[in-house]
């Protein structure tokens, strides 16, 4: 396989006071996969997402993207590359219309406020968030801003999407619409990096899978090699377990 | 609410011809009402025009980018300090003064902000920073004879010298403080339209979220800080011209941080037209409970005190969210 790598992460470590968040993590990402991002409750994951998007900087090692060191570059230049980021927490611009909280995203790329104002009415029709579009977004459900969090992600033209646990707290049918537009989205040509608690979502979404565990990377293969694996399996069932 | 043509622009929408309408006849009646008043409403107008500026000022920093500043009285005392003294030691036009006055507020605001930016100050820390410098500049000017110390500056009135600011009547004023201030508004409101206004609004939503969507957070803080010193700094020297005296306390003393603040937060914070409805509702009751309660100085801060108990309360949107609200629910019934 020839493909590109678009982002290298090279043995990165990252502790708090003390406490190891991530240890010596070195991963890649090749250009047009889903690379599903799991591990148990405290595991990095969060972290890992912070470092790549320059929320926080890495003790030690190197994170490339298309030839750039991220090193040094602040968060919204990394977004400027093309490396965008939803939050696990949602965070709405509460008191801006839907629309407006999009065109947020999509002024990153263009300042011609017409354009924009187009773009976003794309985006919201794609997500499916069109009828809301002037409703201030604090006034969304759970599932229509985890929608929102998507859109403005999107309208910002990323390259590279880093998608921080969208499906917590939805049901199975919102669940299957955003597995859908996820889809989407990486079939319009975007490259896209994961972490997802729900197993069954994540095994039938990502092309490949990482785990982490307790800031190691303890696994890195398709998603069925990974379901099969002991190290895995013992992570997050403990030592012992008979798997039938 | 699906169609994307022209009609329904949300972002860059000027005024429908209803409210460009509106806005001429009350631009008209502005110039007119003058001729129509006695002389001391005259002067509750002028001081309702330059509050509105400063006003507006602050809510460019505060409202818009949701950085509460407790020491505007800062930009202010340097707008009104720096025209005079420019006027009273090298004869130099307030005309020209101003300009540089907003130059020197600026630099100063931008160099608090720069501090507190620079390392993620905000909330009750960046309110006490811009208090602490205020009160610098107050003790600095109060103590230093060079600028008058304690017994403040007074303005030699030349007679009526259009050239210098100066006019022996309060009409000129009237429209000297009412044109800076249509410009004052004009400004915000045609900046909130753009990319940076929409910036300046997802900061204050939101500062990490705003970072990871592209926007510079750093820069888009320290603009909103240069606009605000600027604009504040050009209500303090129409102020000094109006006033020909200036001293510590007025100018850069907590009451008039206050003064300032208090006016686009009851006004709705924020919002384009906040600062003026404020101002329209304050500025009268400040001037009307001075002249009663004379003997009684501060009685118009106690009243401040509870309209903005009560506003806070009860308005957390100030009086233009409280009139949308109003508006919202009569269409939806």
């Amino acid at each position: 396989m020839s493909q590109t790598r678009l982002l290298e992460i090279f043995k990165v470590s990252k502790s708090f006071r003390g406490l190891k968040a991530i240890s010596n993590v070195s991963l890649h990402i090749n250009e047009g996969e889903i690379l599903g991002l799991i591990g148990p409750n405290g595991a990095g994951k969060t972290t890992l997402f912070n470092l790549v998007t320059g929320f926080l900087k890495p003790d030690s090692g190197q994170i490339q993207f298309s030839g750039h060191n991220l090193a040094g570059f602040k968060s919204h230049q990394i977004c400027k590359l093309g490396i965008t980021r939803t939050f696990q927490i949602v965070k709405p611009f509460a008191h801006l219309s839907t629309l407006e909280n999009v065109a947020v995203g999509a002024f990153n790329r263009s300042d011609d406020i017409a354009a924009v104002e187009d773009k976003s009415w794309d985006i919201l029709n794609f997500v499916g968030l069109e009828q809301k579009a002037l409703d201030p977004a604090g006034s969304l459900t759970l599932p229509d801003r985890k929608r929102l969090e998507l859109a403005r992600a999107l309208a910002t033209e990323p390259k590279l999407l880093l998608l921080d646990e969208v499906m917590a707290g939805l049901n199975p049918t919102e669940q299957h619409g955003i597995i859908n537009l996820i889809r989407k989205i990486c079939e319009a040509g975007t490259t896209i990096f994961i972490i997802e608690h729900h197993m069954r979502v994540v095994m039938g979404l990502s092309d490949r899978i990482v785990v982490l565990h307790h800031g190691e990377l303890i696994a890195d293969d398709r998603p069925h090699a990974v379901s099969e694996d002991p190290n895995v399996i013992e992570a997050y069932l403990g030592k012992g377990v008979a798997i039938a | 609410m699906n169609e994307t043509g022209p009609a329904t622009r949300q972002l860059a929408g000027g005024l429908s011809a209803k409210k460009s309408l509106v806005v001429i006849l009350v631009l008209i009646a502005l110039h007119v009402l003058p001729w129509t008043i006695p002389s001391h409403l005259l002067h509750t107008m002028i001081m309702i025009f330059i509050f509105t500026i400063m006003g507006q000022g602050w809510n460019v920093l505060g409202g818009y980018v949701g950085q509460f500043s407790f020491g505007h009285a800062l930009f202010f005392g340097l707008g009104a300090y720096t025209s005079t003294l420019l006027f009273l030691h090298l004869g130099l036009t307030p005309w020209i003064g101003i300009f540089i006055a907003c130059s020197v507020s600026i630099s100063v605001g931008l160099f608090v902000g720069f501090l507190s930016f620079r390392y993620g100050l905000s909330g009750p820390f960046f309110a006490l920073i811009m208090l602490a410098f205020a009160e610098i500049f107050h003790l600095v000017s109060t103590t230093w004879k060079a600028v008058g110390s304690s017994l403040g500056l007074l303005i030699p009135l030349e007679g009526n010298a259009p050239a210098l600011m100066q006019f022996t009547g309060k009409m000129p004023f009237y429209y000297i403080s009412l044109w800076f201030m249509v410009g004052a508004l004009y400004l915000v409101w045609r900046f909130e339209k753009t990319r940076l206004g929409l910036y300046f609004l997802a900061v204050r939503e939101d500062k990490d979220a705003a970072e990871a969507l592209g926007v510079n957070t750093f820069k888009s803080q320290m603009t909103a800080m240069a606009i605000s010193a600027g604009l504040t700094a050009v209500g303090g020297t129409i102020y000094a011209q109006y006033l020909l005296y200036i001293d510590p306390d007025i100018t850069f003393g907590v009451i008039n941080s206050v003064e300032i603040m208090i006016r686009p937060i009851i006004g709705g914070p924020g919002t384009v037209l906040g600062p003026l409805l404020g101002s329209i509702v304050l500025t009268p009751l400040s001037e009307f409970t001075r002249e009663v309660f004379q003997s009684y100085s501060g009685v118009y801060l106690m009243i401040y005190g509870i309209v903005l108990v009560i506003v806070i309360m009860f308005l957390p949107d100030g009086l233009i969210g409280f009139a949308k609200n109003m508006l919202r629910k009569s269409r939806g019934n």
